[in-house]
């Protein structure tokens, strides 16, 4: 018995579904990117996922899309962590529920 | 391809996932996040995808997770609480999981196996970089050059 494309479905959900978890409801804003990123992997396995399991596995094209995925999400993780260091920098905090300056 | 170390693998990751989601301590999490991707890594290992199995562990358990540690380092406070949870934030979590889900199931031809190919060589991968990827190649690699100067202008110290 082999694994099927459903598996690899729900197993990419689950994670997609963890990520979100910690994006939404975790108070730190360094646990937000990391759900960020967790969702981003999440992709990343369905695009892998669905080169497998489809019907021209020669073309790989799932894997050069995973690939500069891949690559994005660093730039963004850079990025994003440094907006992290400049905001403590300035509130000399990292709680995402007391940045809300632009309240109206 | 056995469907039991599929199982396996998707439990390892699947925990080390959840626990970097909700474990107090954030260096605990930034290493829980460490697990999770190298679960993630082992499967494009098994889904014959090892090039991209190899790239999740250099940029992720390389570069990311040494970022995000350093991030930690360089923004604690011990009097500060991370604990907080959001219960709201897990309703929305477990109605989307539970509508993937649903999806999933009702899509028709997703229950197929893997049809058999002839194994992905790195030396593939460069040739289609090379010739049908090379424009987005060129594109990422101004998209990283501008995020690395991004990064480094938002840490710059400012002038005072």
């Amino acid at each position: 018995m082999t694994p099927t494309l459903q598996l690899c479905l729900l197993i990419s959900a689950a994670l997609f579904s963890i990520g979100l978890l910690a994006a939404l409801s975790r108070k730190h804003a360094i646990f937000v990117l990391i759900g960020i990123e967790m969702m981003l992997a999440a992709a990343n396995l369905n695009f892998v996922a669905f080169w497998r399991f489809g019907p021209e596995p020669q073309n790989p094209t799932g894997v050069m899309v995973a690939i500069f995925s891949i690559a994005i999400a660093a730039a963004e993780a850079a990025v994003g962590l440094a907006l992290v260091i400049a905001v403590y920098r300035h509130y000399r905090t990292t709680n995402v529920r007391r940045l809300d300056q632009l309240k109206g | 391809m056995s469907t039991a170390a599929f199982i396996f693998i998707a439990i390892f990751t699947l925990s080390g996932a959840l626990a970097a989601a909700c474990l107090r301590k954030l260096i605990h999490a930034a290493f829980c996040l460490v697990v999770a991707f190298l679960g993630l890594a082992l499967f494009y290992f098994l889904l014959g995808a090892e090039f991209v199995g190899l790239v999740q562990v250099f940029v992720y358990v390389g570069a990311v997770a040494v970022l995000i540690v350093f991030t930690i380092l360089l923004t604690r406070r011990e009097e500060e609480n991370t604990g907080g949870f959001n219960w709201g934030g897990a309703v929305v979590a477990l109605a989307v999981f539970a509508g993937l889900v649903w999806t999933i199931f009702k899509t028709p031809g997703t229950a197929v196996a893997a049809p058999p190919i002839e194994a992905l060589t790195v030396k593939r991968i460069g040739e289609a970089l090379m010739t049908s990827y090379v424009w987005p190649l060129q594109c990422v690699g101004l998209l990283l050059t501008a995020a690395l100067l991004g990064a480094l202008v938002l840490v710059m110290e400012e002038k005072r």
